[in-house]
């Protein structure tokens, strides 16, 4: 765009300004619930940005207490199973939709268009008594079922999306060259797929891992209660002092996943967003 | 999410073509020839694969909410379950003439049109930044992720410390008093939460349509002594045009389906409340299935309104409406 030295010197400095307030605008608040987590009790109401005394006490009080290290443990176990299940059930369907022909294709992506759009609180009375009479309530598949569902329509997107880049005729000259069908879809396409399903699980995970008005409807006890849900259930319970403290420690043990995500695989997260968004 | 953006100018020759090349191989089946064996086969194979997926979605999203319309029709309080009856459009009227329904349907409203709006122009300068920007481009789209992935929670939490007087950086800077007990600024803060959480999410779907813009079409703009402006609103707004539209209606769908901000932050005091965390309330600490389902129905009754004025007003533009035709 620019030419000469000059011009490209000072591109580059006003896109490296501009990069600056994006970071800024985007670490700032994660980078104070990070501080406030490493307070010590009494300097945490003095509104430093910088902890002027820091402590990893907040850490050991929450993973002293069975109400968090349950909660992580929910949530960890709830948005695994359900990304897997999505990923399977997605990467079935979306299979079909992008390598088959057959009738009703059409809707299923309209229903799953309308299900990404659906409004969720919608279903949280009607859930709420259907999984209180089928004993569902407060438990793991409780919850796990509303993810599915919700996340089938990311899922089925991403994967199609995904599904029409691979060239499948690698599949058919590989059965030429003497590969049963098994060998073809091991060796070729299952390598060929993973990357596309790898992404789909991390955005899968995220929005499970996300969730709050499903697990704060759904739950009632620690049996399934998870980490956001939980969060707000420190808020003045009578064995904490202070829960802020406490709280921002929870909230940064949620975050380290997705900041890892994040950081490792953000062009993939990138893509996979991008690709579901346009290409469909 | 998904939308066959038609770019429009220079490339739809070449894509139309493409099209033609391709879509009479795969329609062949849909003739009124007898089926093959094979393509039979092919037929069942797609249903038994789709099958798993489109029951789960019809069983956990169409049974319920044709039973919370069931549930609207009844009184129906957890706390008297000996009154339930039949009571026909009684929990519409009593909703429909509340005040703090339509108090907090105006705050819904309000919350979505700012929100979606102001993220449109953050999100357009933010894919701008994270498409061209001729350093650090994997640091921006890096941080700018974080927003989009971090648990809604947790960001809410940050926000309600940084306003709270004394504890938070923000509270002291601008206010004396406590910012999140005053409607006015409570509903700011709000939105700002919502707008740091999810211009990221806005942004990634506007660059999606950025990628669509032809270089050559900007470099040949250019050339002509198109200035920068001109170059945006010329040449890559009518582009991205489908693009944007996507985005503008998954924003305003999500926006209006405000909850864990406001649960955080305010709980939905001081008439700060969403149509959401109202029908939260009458659920879960009311135990009114009968008024909590009705509001249940009201805004799934919204939210298909918003959807369909989207569609008719852009028309093939919106997401669906080309679905069918290419898969």
């Amino acid at each position: 765009m620019a030419t000469g030295t000059e011009t490209t010197t000072r591109a580059r400095l006003r896109w490296g300004l501009l990069d600056v307030l994006v970071v800024v605008f985007a670490l700032v608040p994660v980078l104070w619930i990070a501080s406030l987590s490493f307070k010590t009790p009494a300097t945490i109401t003095d509104g430093n940005f910088i902890p002027q005394e820091w402590t990893l006490d907040n850490y050991r009080t929450i993973f002293d207490t069975d109400q968090f290290v349950r909660a992580l443990i929910n949530s960890i176990g709830i948005a695994l199973i359900a990304t897997l299940i999505a990923v399977v059930l997605g990467a079935m369907a979306a299979y079909a939709i992008s390598r088959l022909d057959f009738p009703g294709k059409g809707l299923l992506v309209g229903v799953s268009l309308l299900i990404a759009m659906f409004p969720q609180v919608s279903l949280v009375s009607p859930l709420f008594e259907i999984e209180r009479q089928l004993g569902l309530f407060d438990t793991w598949p409780g919850l796990i079922l509303p993810y599915i569902t919700f996340a089938l329509p990311l899922a089925i997107y991403t994967l199609s999306a995904f599904f029409k880049q691979i060239p499948w005729d690698l599949e058919k000259a590989a059965k030429m060259d003497g590969a049963t069908q098994g060998q073809a879809f091991r060796r070729v396409i299952a390598p060929l797929a993973a990357p596309g399903l790898f992404t789909t699980a991390i955005l899968v995970f995220i929005f499970c891992w996300n969730d709050f008005l499903f697990a704060i409807s759904l739950t009632s006890t620690e049996r399934s209660r998870t980490v956001p849900a939980a969060l707000s259930f420190f808020t003045g319970a009578s064995q904490f002092e202070d829960p802020t403290g406490a709280i921002c420690a929870a909230a940064v043990v949620i975050t380290v996943p997705i900041i890892l995500f994040v950081l490792f695989f953000q062009r993939r997260i990138v893509s996979g967003l991008t690709s579901g968004a346009v290409k469909g | 999410m998904s939308i066959n953006a038609t770019p429009t100018g220079a490339d739809t020759a070449v894509e139309e073509t493409e099209r033609h090349a391709t879509v009479p191989a795969q329609r062949g089946s849909r003739r009124k020839a007898p089926l093959s064996e094979n393509k039979k086969a092919e037929r069942k194979l797609g249903w038994l694969l789709c099958a798993p997926a489109a029951l789960v979605m019809v069983a956990v999203t169409a049974y319920p909410i044709i039973y919370s319309v069931w549930l609207s029709l009844q009184r129906f309080d957890l706390r008297f379950p000996d009154e339930r009856q039949f009571i026909g459009l009684e929990n519409y009227v009593t909703v429909l003439t509340n005040e703090f329904w339509w108090t907090a349907f105006g705050v819904t409203m309000l919350i979505t049109v700012v929100t979606v709006a102001v993220e449109l122009v953050l999100g357009m300068g933010l894919a701008i930044i994270m498409h061209r920007t001729l350093v650090g481009r994997g640091l921006v789209r890096t941080s700018a992720l974080i927003p989009y992935g971090i648990v809604t929670v947790v960001a809410a939490f940050s926000w309600r410390y940084a306003w709270t007087p004394g504890t938070g950086y923000l509270a002291d800077l601008f206010s004396d008093g406590a910012p999140l007990t005053e409607r006015a600024s409570s509903l700011a803060i709000i939105m700002l939460a919502e707008i740091w959480k999810t211009t990221p999410f806005m942004a990634l779907l506007l660059m999606a349509g950025l990628a669509l813009v032809p270089e050559d079409l900007l470099k040949a703009a250019s050339t002509d002594g198109a200035t920068a402006w001109q170059k945006f609103t010329k040449v890559m707004l009518p582009v991205m045009k489908p693009a944007i539209l996507v985005a503008l209606l998954f924003r305003t769908l999500d926006a209006f389906r405000v909850f864990d901000n406001i649960f955080v932050l305010t709980a939905g005091g001081n008439e700060t409340s969403s149509v959401s965390m109202l029908a939260y309330n009458n659920l879960i600490r009311g135990l009114n299935l009968g008024i909590g389902s009705t509001m249940s129905v009201l805004i799934f009754i919204t939210v298909a309104i918003i959807a369909f004025v989207f569609v008719k007003l852009f028309g093939t533009a919106a997401p669906g409406s080309d679905d069918g035709e290419r898969r």
